[in-house]
């Protein structure tokens, strides 16, 4: 538990955008390698980790928490050597012009500017993603193609902070979720099997996770999010949140995904209840995660996604509570190890 | 038509996900019927009969449980509640219809008033369950409700909220019933999550591992005024899906249906409908591929308070249904296309 931050800090700084997420794989192989039975990559580069249980309890649960961020991807090169780029995962356009950027995997500083040709319009307007271009300072198109060749990843350049009992930093969504999970597989053992999933490409339509569950084929899925509290003041008031820092663990009810089997979502509400815990609902019909290609796998999982909150998600700097990060680590580490004591399984 | 039990299925609650009540109701209905019952880790209900064959082929026949509904999002200062929806639920049908919440409580879903769009959305709509503030309002964030529609009968015609897909389980219930010895195997799926995912009819096939797979469900007509072509009509008979949005029928299972169809001596029509589809979409891809299909009962009014059915029809598909499944199944899913 005392390592999560440190742990977030390391995920947080990695990069990792969907299909690419090899650096953060190196991050937490060796946090975890001792403590867990099996350690291994699957073909789609789900770091798949094995607990074995104590044997008390027959189940298998799959624990995920996915690794890709959001982030852009190099789709061509312009004659004066700036990079052509899009977005990988959802990225609202209007929030990247001026950004520092980092690219490919000896991490090349760069800036994204708005193309020449569209100076004249200033920033006035939001720009459109081929409006836009990044800066690694080439002089030329074969410079700029020796550097950053089509496919090149692109990260933001954000660097982890804190700041009291908040941290900033990049990706928390969701490596907010991967920073549990491994405090999951250092704590205590489970009476039953777990698997530790690290899942890639959560951002562009859950197919890491999909692949992960079939695999595993568990009795439980629990997905760990970081997710987006919407808690700033707006113009019209009275509207959700989504979800809100300082009120603890982000319960998911049903997202535009999956719906949490009724008694599941109970299982974890009494959790945080009996252990004291603070917790909210997410807003229902939000978003998607990784219990939406979990639970349709072979015969079906019943799946729930628990979640840290974080403003800013989707954007080069998220921002969360050290204490709501703590508390949810907390709740998945009592929800996950009670499923033994309850019978979930079965309904009438 | 066993209209008490047509009544008991449509007004039952059952929103995707939260099918608890529903499943209890069917199998209440079915377990006579059945030579086991078995609850999926989805909550699909799953009815097995023996074959009497030798080898009897697998055949998975599926009637979704799950309604549209909705969810509340958010309870407002004033004790206004705010919701999502569960399935395709659209504002306009839903303007001054009433919402019935698992624990009874009751609402009408009214429209905001100042600056109305020209088509409204969800987010234009709340639902006043007579609370004066956050505090004193009996619904909380995450609770969910669905719509009220009683079942009306009017000559052959049925009216009622959620005939989606509840008469698809009442002609599988009551083909169960009326099953004699079966030549193949048939499970009778009622699934879950139909309206959202289609996930309770993907998991249930997974695991029953099918020769081949039929959904029972409803389709949209083209004979009210000014309505989209379709050469779909209520009465005319039940439907055998070519195409929707979702899937192709197999051709080799479209056929069975057209052939059960013609021996039960009952007319039929063929549907391509171009928005929407159902749990044979799913069912077709599970594994290695399942040769699926689906008869439709035609419908007016599709994911309203209002749906309207024709009663001959519902009888019709019962008919063939149990027409279709006193032959063996042939069908031969490795080689249902010639291998050269």
């Amino acid at each position: 538990m005392s390592n999560l931050i440190t742990h977030l800090e390391a995920l947080s700084n990695a990069p990792g955008i969907s299909g690419d997420e090899i650096e953060v794989r190196r991050v937490i192989r060796p946090l975890i390698k001792d403590t867990v039975d099996d350690l291994r990559v699957d073909p789609m580069g789900n770091l798949i980790a094995y607990r074995a249980g104590t044997g008390s309890s027959p189940l298998r649960v799959l624990v995920t928490a996915h690794m890709d961020e959001v982030g852009l991807m190099v789709i061509g090169h312009h004659g004066d050597g700036s990079l052509k780029i899009d977005t990988v995962g959802g990225i609202a356009a209007r929030l990247l012009p001026g950004l520092s950027v980092r690219v490919g995997k000896k991490s090349l500083p760069g800036v994204i500017g708005l193309q020449a040709i569209h100076r004249a319009d200033g920033l006035e307007k939001a720009p459109n993603t081929s409006q836009l271009a990044v800066d690694i300072g080439a002089k030329s198109k074969d410079e700029a193609e020796r550097l950053a060749p089509v496919g090149t990843s692109i990260v933001f350049a954000t660097r982890f902070q804190t700041i009291g009992n908040s941290c900033l930093g990049k990706a928390f969504d969701d490596r907010a979720g991967c920073a549990i999970l491994i405090d999951l597989l250092l704590g205590e053992r489970f009476p039953f099997d777990v698997y530790g999933v690290f899942t890639v490409q959560e951002e562009v339509g859950l197919r890491g996770a999909r692949v992960a569950a079939y695999t595993v084929e568990p009795d439980f899925g629990i997905t760990l999010e970081g997710t987006l509290a919407d808690d700033l003041p707006k113009e019209e008031a009275d509207v959700s949140p989504t979800t809100e820092l300082d009120k603890g663990p982000a319960i998911t009810v049903m997202d535009r995904s999956y719906i949490t089997p009724p008694r599941l979502l109970r299982h974890f509400v009494r959790m945080a209840e009996a252990e004291g815990l603070p917790f909210q609902l997410k807003q229902p019909g939000i978003g998607g995660t990784d219990s939406g290609g979990v639970h349709r796998a072979k015969a079906g999982v019943p799946a729930i996604t628990v979640a840290v909150p974080c403003r800013y998600i989707h954007s080069p700097v998220s921002l969360l509570r050290q204490s709501d990060l703590t508390a949810t680590a907390l709740l998945v580490n009592a929800g996950v190890r009670q499923l033994a004591t309850q019978d979930l399984r079965t309904m009438k | 038509m066993d209209l008490t039990l047509l009544e008991t299925l449509t007004q039952t609650f059952g929103p995707s996900g939260y099918e608890d009540d529903i499943r209890s109701v069917i199998r209440k209905s079915v377990e006579a019927f059945a030579d086991e019952i078995r609850v999926d880790p989805l909550g699909s209900l799953v009815a097995y009969r023996k074959g009497t064959g030798e080898t009897p082929k697998k055949i998975l026949l599926a009637a979704h449980m799950d309604e549209i509904g909705l969810m509340v999002t958010h309870i407002e200062e004033h004790g206004f509640v705010r919701f999502t929806s569960i399935g395709g639920v659209r504002a306009l049908s839903h303007i001054g219809q009433r919402v019935r919440f698992a624990n009874g409580i009751t609402g009408p879903i009214y429209l905001e008033r100042r600056d109305p769009p020209k088509l409204p959305g969800l987010q234009h709509l709340y639902i006043d369950v007579g609370a004066t503030s956050r505090e004193d309002c009996p619904i909380g964030v995450g609770e969910t409700g669905v719509f009220v529609g009683p079942l009306v009968q009017q000559g052959t015609r049925l009216i009622s909220k959620t005939m989606d897909d509840r008469i698809g389980c009442y002609i599988l219930i009551e083909m169960l019933r009326r099953l004699k010895d079966s030549a193949n195997d048939v499970y009778v799926a009622f699934t879950t999550q139909e309206e959202i995912t289609l996930s309770g009819a993907r998991t249930s096939a997974f695991r029953i591992d099918p020769d081949i797979a039929i959904a029972l469900d409803v389709t949209a007509t083209g004979d009210t005024p000014k309505a989209l072509p379709m050469d779909v009509s209520l009465g005319k008979g039940p439907a055998v899906k070519v195409k929707d949005s979702g899937m192709i029928a197999h051709p080799r299972v479209r056929d069975m249906l057209v052939d059960a169809a013609e021996r039960a001596g009952v007319p039929y029509q063929m549907e391509i409908l171009l928005a929407g589809t159902t749990d044979a979409a799913a069912m077709q891809l599970v594994r290695s591929g399942v040769p699926s299909g689906c008869l439709s009962i035609p419908c007016r009014y599709i994911h309203s308070t209002v749906e309207m059915v024709d009663q001959v029809d519902v009888e019709n598909a019962i008919e063939l249904m149990l027409a279709l499944l006193s032959k063996p199944i042939r069908i031969n899913a490795k080689k249902a296309f010639d291998q050269t």
